[in-house]
């Protein structure tokens, strides 16, 4: 990672100066020590424990706010903003640099939480906590984790537009809205546990108010485990497809993500558009089931060796039928080398009978042939494929996709990725980034 | 095959829930209902729990919404202040009445809660009712402290979260004859899981709700019904996988290297195998990928073994295909346990792990008793019987034959 510049550094230090200044408790006002220290310990170790051995990996939901939520309706606005505190500088950190992200984020959190706690006590939630006036207590309650969401996208906007210079507008549009529902679920458990704190029951009662939100947090990470997981088994599959038959390491994820590009310019949903990826991903799996001698033969194939060569679209069908997931991708596999005139394989369907899955797929198919090197053809330039393409269609190719692919490719160029280990770009998030999605938005 | 007959401790299962429902029924019908703002509102619940139910084979708990609210109203003492003075009846009437009600979308749609479900939720709730509700309506904790209290109210319920696992453990021993052990470790490891999320809200509902009342309800149900949604959704990428998997092991028989069906059937007999010999789910679970993959070296032959049948190569051929196979599943980045079984399958049984030894004598059986024709079966049992030395582990086996003498030696029908 480069250095961090200058002004993202001056940035951060005024950040850190505010939250100094919230941190001094003004005259008059008794901190209640013993609740600060639990709370803070048990803040601290919520993060710990869930970035360790415990989840295996950096949990995409976020930090822990239910504890630092259920501070705020609790304690005053100084005290609550010092539960952060050891949490922040004790946490796990990914990226360098580890000390100025740890102070940035304990910064960042101290802010949050004392303008949630200003809010609420402004609101008169304290009392509403208090007496266990459960519905009166939701209006205050919710103005402060709206404060909370907002100083907190604000912050990250803030450095967003600082450190890499994204547009202020950009780096703000969608923050609030991003983390608004999590964090609003995170507060509702605050909620519970700032009543029940103060109720006779105390706070070994709050704490069980935890372990529903421990519990869904560990499935959620689980979840994205095993996702994880299988996206990586699928792309260590085709990579096996593409050792095997010889072509150039990615062709298959290449075509993934040019029928991903024209998916897109069609217009279709973002879950049709994830499907058409894998179609291209998969599309020629079925060569796993073609003897490698034949794939890699150099010289030209005898009739009957083209014959079963053409038939690695029925067996990746055969293969991938019973992926539920997969839907019309399905489809695709099967009919990626069918042609408009009728004269493809396997079943020399005509126009309108090929699904349009498989004429996308076949269209990105053709153009990555085109674009990269193989053993027989050296790579063409983009523009010659896109002629050659555009040549083809209506006879092989259907108009519609190829026109989608000549704009996407005309207006974000073509730019594969380099390796197929990592199909998703490079993301640098921000110090201390945002509340990701909830969990639940996440697909 | 002969009609099916329930084993004795299910029908002593069922005659002792429905006993108790029928009689609580009778009783609150009979008496009237104390407090009915609150029974209504925790029957709504249960109902809505219900409602949100989702079946699946990995779901433990399938409704954990509806048992936490039915645990809670079982521990209620106290609404908004005021004592509450409901009995072991009328818990049992309002849990049964609201999952009745909540599942009768779900049988309409043919995917009703089983029988079990229903009986161990009354029985539970029953317990929980027996403990707490007596004792507190005579004032017996009147003067325990707050924190004494909210410990006492998980106390009893992590209790009989237990007494429930070793319900259902048993239930499913004697249903399905696998063994206890394993069987009882498993639903023990689902208590961990959302079965503790479940004990915590129960617990805090109950207290919420005697300091705030009712309002308690819907509040306290967010955190617990996204749990379920983050379990269900952590079981369906599982199945996903599955079946991506399942998939990937069906490139040996596109390629005809393997007949049609082989590696699913190896997998789900050794998946019997491995209950009937005490492995737990983590453990299944790598069998199955295992035994899904176990030909998958194949495809790096030039040419294809006659019919698939590896038991019948030289020691040395299998080995070669068996190394084979695990390179190619540590290159599709399966879990590392995988791959090892695949790797080791052919290795003499005294040094394979226990799962490779289930997939080569599984595998071995498979093939000879598809060889044999009609009575392929008993003679491969034969054959690996008297193989057993150095081969094939006896123990396996001899699991083996119980398992195929359970399901009267056939074949589970796949594919």
């Amino acid at each position: 990672m480069e250095a961090v510049p200058v002004r993202a550094r001056a940035y951060v230090a005024c950040v850190v100066l505010a939250a100094l200044l919230c941190l001094l408790p003004p005259p008059g006002v008794r901190t209640p020590w013993g609740a600060v220290l639990l709370l803070a310990v048990l803040y601290a170790g919520c993060e710990r424990v869930a970035r360790s051995r415990f989840v295996g990996i950096s949990h995409p939901a976020g930090t822990f706010y239910p504890v630092l939520l259920a501070g705020a309706f609790l304690l005053p606005a100084t005290a609550a903003a010092l539960v952060a505190v050891p949490g922040a500088l004790l946490s796990h950190v990914e990226q360098r640099p580890v000390a100025l992200r740890r102070v940035w984020r304990a910064a960042q959190h101290v802010l949050g939480v004392w303008a949630a706690a200003r809010v609420h006590w402004a609101l008169g939630g304290r009392d509403a906590v208090v007496a266990g006036d459960v519905p009166y207590a939701l209006g205050p309650a919710g103005a402060a984790v709206l404060a909370f969401c907002l100083v907190l996208a604000l912050l990250d906007g803030g450095i967003l537009a600082v450190a890499e210079r994204v547009p202020v507008r950009r780096a703000w549009r969608g923050l609030v809205a991003r983390s608004l529902a999590p964090i609003a679920v995170h507060g509702l458990a605050g909620l519970m546990m700032a009543v029940l704190w103060r109720s006779p029951y105390g706070p070994v009662a709050a704490l069980l108010v935890l372990l529903p939100m421990c519990v869904s947090w560990w499935a959620f990470a689980q979840y994205h485990r095993e996702r994880a997981a299988h996206q990586a088994t699928i792309r260590a599959l085709v990579q096996a497809v593409d050792i095997k038959d010889g072509y150039t390491r990615g062709h298959s994820e290449r075509v993934g993500q040019a029928s991903m590009m024209i998916a897109r310019e069609l217009g279709m949903d973002d879950e049709r558009v994830e499907v058409l990826r894998f179609a291209g991903i998969l599309h020629d799996v079925g060569k796993l089931g073609v003897p490698t001698r034949l794939l890699r033969k150099d010289g030209p194939l005898t009739p009957e060796e083209r014959r079963v060569i053409e038939l690695h679209p029925e067996y990746g069908h055969e293969m991938v039928r019973g992926i539920g997931f997969l839907g019309e991708a399905r489809a695709a596999v099967l009919h990626h080398h069918e042609r408009l005139d009728g004269t493809g394989y396997p079943y020399g369907l005509v126009g309108g009978q090929i699904p349009e899955s498989a004429r996308v797929v076949a269209v990105a198919d053709a153009f990555d042939a085109m674009t990269s090197t193989r053993s027989y053809s050296r790579a063409r330039p983009v523009e010659v494929a896109l002629a050659e393409l555009k040549r083809c269609s209506g006879s092989q190719f259907d108009p519609v996709m190829v026109a989608a692919l000549v704009e996407a490719v005309g207006r974000a160029g073509w730019r594969p990725a380099v390796t197929a280990d990592d199909v998703r770009p490079p993301r640098t998030p921000p110090p201390g980034a945002p509340v990701s999605s909830p969990p639940g938005a996440h697909r | 095959m002969s009609a099916y007959r329930p084993p004795p401790l299910f029908t002593l299962v069922h005659a002792c829930a429905a006993l108790l429902a029928t009689g609580s029924l009778a009783v609150t019908l009979y008496g009237g209902l104390e407090e009915r703002r609150v029974a209504l509102a925790f029957g709504v619940l249960v109902t809505v729990g219900e409602l949100a139910r989702r079946n699946g084979a990995q779901v433990r708990e399938p409704a954990p919404l509806g048992a936490a609210a039915a645990l809670s109203y079982a521990l209620l003492g106290e609404a908004g202040g005021r004592a509450t003075h409901h009995g072991l009846a009328q818990v049992v009437a309002v849990v049964l009445a609201g999952s009745l009600l909540g599942s009768v979308p779900h049988v309409a749609r043919g995917q009703g809660p089983t029988l079990d479900h229903l009986a161990r939720r009354v029985l539970t709730v029953g317990f929980v009712a027996v403990c707490f509700q007596p004792p507190y309506n005579r004032g017996m904790f009147d003067d325990w402290g707050g924190p004494a209290y909210a410990l006492l109210l998980l106390a009893l319920l992590s209790l009989t979260a237990l007494c429930d696992a070793v319900l259902a453990a048993a239930l499913a021993h004697s249903r399905t004859g696998w063994p206890f052990g394993p069987v009882l470790r498993d639903e023990l490891r689902a208590v961990c899981g959302i079965g503790s999320a479940v004990i915590a809200t129960g617990a805090v509902m109950a207290l919420a709700v005697a300091v705030v009342g009712l309002w308690a309800l819907p509040v306290f149900s967010v955190p617990l019904l996204l749990a379920q949604m983050s379990f269900r959704r952590y079981a369906a990428v599982r199945a996903t996988y599955r079946q991506t998997i399942a998939s990937l092991a069906r490139a040996t028989e596109v390629a005809g290297y393997t007949p049609a069906g082989h590696a699913r059937r190896v997998a789900a007999l050794s998946q019997a195998v491995g209950r009937d010999l005490g492995l737990t789910e983590p453990e299944l679970a790598v069998l199955e990928y295992a035994a899904l993959m176990h030909d998958i070296g194949q495809l790096s032959l030039v040419d294809p073994v006659p019919a698939g049948a590896t038991a019948g190569l030289p020691a040395a051929e299998q080995r070669r295909i068996a190394l084979l196979g695990g390179a190619v599943v540590r290159q599709t980045g399966v879990d590392e346990a995988v791959a090892v079984v695949v790797e080791r399958q052919a290795d003499p049984a005294a040094e394979q792990p226990l799962a490779a030894r289930i997939v080569r004598a599984v595998n071995a059986y498979e093939e000879k008793s598809r060889e044999g024709g009609l009575g392929g079966p008993l003679t491969a049992l034969e054959e690996l019987r008297l193989a057993t030395a150095g081969e094939y582990a006896p123990e396996v086996v001899e699991s083996l034959a119980r398992v195929l003498a359970r399901s009267s030696l056939t074949l589970p029908v796949t594919g």
